[in-house]
């Protein structure tokens, strides 16, 4: 037996264990490099020659200017196809707002407020029943009575026009990728780069292409705003079972009989969910597109950031929000009425039906009265609410009260953690930076992956962008292991306790459907601007999916193995260290995967209150309408991105392999 | 001579790298060694058959076996590698894609194993689904479709989802859509194997009713041998994409060509499978015989009568004593014991 036992520890010994001294040798070299003293090193390993640098920003700049100015397509030049594009993207946006909040030609005035809060909760009733038509009046009621009716008209306005778009176009693309596998591959790069590219980088081409107004800010929210739902299309129409196929070549379906009357509805409820991610994230861009004159709520939080009204800010993003939960649960509930057993008892459903039209005629009637009297339009100023000065005050007093006890917690995090590591990363040479990159993509994944991620590392450095692209992954890298540390033993205790998660669920809700401007205005009233102040910012957005995934993943841990540990005689500790961990670690890297990226889409945002890295460049570089130099510290935020999705990826996958799970 | 309604002709489907080296003059031709020293994998590997009008053939296998594979080829689902399908003597390959639905629209009808329901039509509408795709008018097809809903016993439940109903409920509507374009040719893609025990016997009771009614030729695929020998009119027993044998069951039981088909077949319930022709002996001179049974006639359906009687049952066809039955030769014949000079 102990022979048995000796002999394999002998063997293993006897061999160099190369892999397991890789990295602390890695680490120990890392180290001596970042404290080698200043002219240890050449000068070209510190700082990218400018002579190596391509003029990649400059050339791309030039281009568009000659693709404006210049180039021509024979019959019409490239200025007019854009505008002609505008035009023709302009006219649903312009009905949608003469509906909802300008009326039409001074004629017939928009849907007054009673209106629309009537057939709001009628529409409610009918797709949801009596709980969703309570939340539509309640929502509708909070956008009337805070004042924020006519801005959050133009918002739902451009959100209702852009989701549409977004979820026609992603449908139809998503389609053409099953239909064509070569479509998907070359469609999927582009998909990645859209998504982890800042919304500000591509909001500058528009704008040269387009002009400044709602039709850039509309094209920019489709692109940000389609690619989950291209995405889910293809998972939904692939996941359609392969019997309802041949089901489809049996009866003699026509390839669109086939596609419409059978791919299609079957996959609806999968559907759906993109459609919910359309409408969120297009409400997520809501504010940067306010940038561009899309005007709406994002405007008004973008101004009340200006002024640093806390109070206006709040409510106006509360309001966005109040928008994005409206949706979501009217969209919800319509894609749960389509699998749902109908009502089949005739006097409910007569009453049912009469309530409808009574509640439709109210609304047309009071329509026809607000043509008559136009001040029954809008809701009467005198009956309106606001919070906002107690919010100021209470934000001035936790001030006056708390300065002290701030400003020491601030000063030490900034000193004990953010300096010591931006100081450390920024004193690396960059080819040993990529060269880690390269190694960890080929222990990670192999050679295919090392080449990747060592040349988009490459790509970063000759930018001539590597100090602001560090300190970018120094500020990304410490929120996300702040957020871990916390989000991760979240959702762990949250996984096995249901009342206990519902608490959980509702605030990382708020916090991700709540814009991101809303609560840096309460941060930087209690930090003012600088990096501790973005580092909770982005805390506070990227933690959802660290808590969300840890928590998914222990809950899908077999019960069986739970039980096994416990008659195995585990403590409550060990179960949790010895079982649910390591079997939740696949899924906890994921999660730590959506909140790299999530870190990462906050960046921009928080070059507003002044950080010095990558986002700045975009945020500066839009302030000066400098197209190649927004694009190419954009093309770098994506990059560091894609790098730190395929290495994780690569890691969880390998997780999984190892734990028999894939 | 009219054509069988279906027939295959060396037919086979290979899957790997560039299968069409192992085929000369359209046939497989190279040995289950050779195929997979190159790593293809013959799902199908030289398949004969013919199933004329009327009949109910069942195709049985394991999980595997090919079965499914030879099943999609049938139907023109899956294109084989080498090969021809014949419908009603057109080779499948040789029809435009026109030609092909329409054939498909008016004269197949397909039921699957999950049961393919659309999650997002009533049953009304699945049964009415291929009609639907036909243009027909609604209120033809409405009709008809409560016709077939009510063939198969659903009468009442025409506005539920495919949700609200039980696994043999939601075949039944399978088995209705299959029936709606009054199709020629039936094929029943292993139907009952989700089922409970219970219900898949109630649901082969069905099939053997509705045959009864209608008259198709059904091709059923199965796993399991006592399915198979319930409804088929001949069986082809399949492994590693080749067909072992074809027959009828009491064919299959009494004959095994391999010994693949005799453990198949070994625990097969025999009484219900033979009949008296098949176990009879010859009839002893001068016998004095305590009744009659017909040639005909399962072994189930007399053994009672004849395990009473000390004397043997002589076994009649048109009138004539054919053989005779004895206690003995019944109860060897059930076991499976082997009988010198036993009728085989």
């Amino acid at each position: 037996m102990s022979y048995a036992e000796a002999s394999p520890s002998v063997a293993k010994w006897a061999r160099p264990p190369v892999g397991r001294l890789l990295w602390p040798t890695v680490i120990l070299a890392t180290v001596a490099l970042a404290l080698a003293p200043a002219g240890a090193l050449p000068a070209w390993t510190m700082k990218v020659p400018a002579a190596w640098q391509p003029p990649l920003a400059r050339e791309i700049s030039e281009f568009m200017r000659w693709l404006m100015d210049r180039a021509s397509l024979s019959l019409f030049s490239v200025r007019d196809l854009t505008r002609a594009i505008a035009w023709t993207l302009e006219l649903p946006l312009a009905a949608a707002k003469a509906l909802l909040a300008a009326g039409i030609g001074g004629v017939v005035p928009p849907i007054p407020w009673l209106s629309l809060l009537l057939l709001g909760v009628a529409g409610g009733y009918a797709a949801g029943g009596a709980r969703l038509a309570v939340l539509m009046a309640a929502g509708l009621l909070y956008l009337a009575v805070f004042g924020q009716w006519a801005s959050a008209m133009i918002t739902l306005a451009s959100v209702l026009v852009s989701s549409l778009l977004g979820a026609a176009g992603g449908l139809l693309l998503g389609l053409a990728c099953v239909r064509w596998r070569s479509l998907e591959r070359a469609v999927g790069p582009i998909l990645d780069l859209s998504q982890t590219m800042p919304v500000f980088a591509y909001l500058l081409p528009m704008l040269i292409l387009f002009g400044f107004g709602p039709v850039s800010a509309l094209i920019a929210t489709v692109i940000y705003a389609m690619p989950p739902m291209v995405r889910v299309t293809i998972l939904a129409i692939r996941a359609v079972p392969e019997e309802i196929r041949a089901l489809g070549v049996m009866t003699g379906c026509t390839r669109a009989q086939t596609t419409w009357k059978m791919l299609v509805p079957s996959a609806l409820p999968a559907l759906m969910v993109g459609v919910n991610q359309v409408i969120m994230l297009s409400l997520n861009v809501v504010i940067i597109a306010s940038m561009i004159g899309a005007g709406g709520l994002g405007y008004d939080v973008l101004a009340a950031l200006r002024r640093l009204d806390i109070g206006a800010g709040l409510e106006a993003g509360l309001a966005i929000t109040v928008l994005a939960v409206l949706l979501d649960r009217f969209a919800q509930a319509l894609a749960a009425k389509t699998g749902a057993a109908p009502e089949r008892d005739p006097r409910r459903l007569r009453r049912r039906r009469f309530a409808l039209a009574a509640a439709l005629a109210a609304a047309a009637g009071f329509w026809l009265l607000a043509a008559a009297a136009p001040a029954l339009a809008t809701y009467p100023d005198d009956w309106r609410l606001s919070t906002a000065p107690y919010w100021g005050d209470l934000v001035r007093w936790i001030n006056v009260t708390f300065f002290g006890a701030l400003e020491a917690m601030k000063t030490a995090v900034l000193l004990n953690v953010l300096l010591p590591v931006k100081r450390f990363l920024l004193a690396l040479p960059w080819p040993w930076v990529i060269a880690l990159v390269a190694l960890a993509g080929v222990r990670l994944g192999g050679w295919r992956l090392g080449l990747l991620v060592g040349a988009l590392a490459l790509f970063v450095a000759l930018s001539g962008l590597w100090p602001a692209a560090m300190t970018t992954v120094y500020l990304c890298g410490v929120s996300v292991a702040i957020a871990a540390a916390i989000g991760v033993p979240i959702g762990l205790a949250a996984a096995g306790r249901p009342r206990l998660w519902r608490a959980v669920e509702t605030v990382i809700d708020t916090l991700q459907t709540l814009p991101s401007f809303v609560y840096l205005i309460p941060i930087v009233m209690l930090f003012r601007v600088g990096d501790f102040t973005a580092l909770i910012a982005i805390v506070l957005y990227a933690i959802a999916p660290a808590i969300r995934y840890a928590a998914h993943g222990v809950a899908r841990v077999p019960p069986a193995l739970i039980e096994a540990g416990a008659m195995s005689g585990c403590t409550r500790r060990q179960i949790t260290t010895r079982i649910r961990l390591p079997l939740a670690l696949p899924d906890i890297l994921l999660g730590l995967n959506q909140t790299v990226m999530l870190a990462l889409s906050m960046l921009v945002i928080t070059a507003l209150v002044g950080t010095r890295d990558l986002g700045q460049e975009v945020y500066s570089a839009l302030a000066q309408a400098n197209v190649g130099r927004g694009l190419v510290a954009g093309l770098c935020v994506a990059f560091i991105g894609i790098i730190a999705d395929r290495l994780i990826a690569a890691g969880a996958e390998r997780t999984k392999r190892r734990l028999g799970l894939a | 001579m009219a054509h069988p309604i279906l027939a295959a002709r060396e037919v086979s489907k290979l899957y790997g790298p560039k299968p069409e080296r192992f085929l000369r003059d359209g046939r497989l031709a190279a040995t289950p060694a050779e195929l997979s020293a190159a790593g293809i994998i013959a799902a199908v590997a030289d398949v004969s058959i013919e199933i004329p009008r009327g009949e109910t053939f069942v195709i049985m296998g394991l999980s595997g076996s090919g079965k499914s594979t030879l099943v999609r080829i049938l139907a023109g689902l899956t294109p084989p590698t080498a090969g021809a399908v014949l419908f009603e003597g057109r080779d499948l390959k040789t029809l435009s894609e026109a030609e092909l639905i329409a054939i498909r629209r008016r004269q197949m009808g397909m039921v699957f194993q999950h049961f393919a329901l659309l999650p997002h039509l009533t049953v009304l509408g699945n049964v009415a689904f291929p009609l639907d795709v036909q243009g027909r008018p609604k209120a033809e097809r409405d009709a008809r479709a409560r016709e077939m809903i009510a063939l198969v016993g659903l009468e009442g439940r025409e506005d539920r989802f495919p949700r609200e109903l039980s696994g043999g409920q939601q075949q039944r509507v399978g088995i209705a859509r299959s029936l709606a374009v009054g199709p020629d040719l039936w094929f029943l893609d292993e139907p009952f194997s989700a089922l409970d025990p219970l219900i898949r016997r109630e649901m082969q009771d069905e099939v053997l009713r509705l045959q009864g009614l209608l008259k198709k030729t059904i091709v059923f695929i199965t796993h399991d041998f006592d399915e198979a020998a319930r409804i088929a009119d001949r069986i082809a027993i399949m492994k590693d994409g080749v067909v072992e044998q074809i027959g009828s069951a009491e064919e299959l039981v009494l004959a095994p060509a391999t010994p693949y088909v005799r453990a198949f077949t070994r625990d097969a319930p025999r009484a219900k499978i033979l009949t008296a022709k098949a176990v009879m002996t010859a009839p002893p001179a001068g016998a004095d015989f305590a009744g009659e049974v017909a040639a005909t006639a399962r072994i189930a359906a007399f053994a009672h009568d004849v395990e009473r009687s000390e004397k043997p049952f002589a076994v009649i066809e048109d009138g004539r004593v054919l053989g005779a039955i004895d206690r003995i030769a019944m109860i060897d014949v059930l076991v499976g014991r082997e009988r010198p000079g036993g009728a085989a």
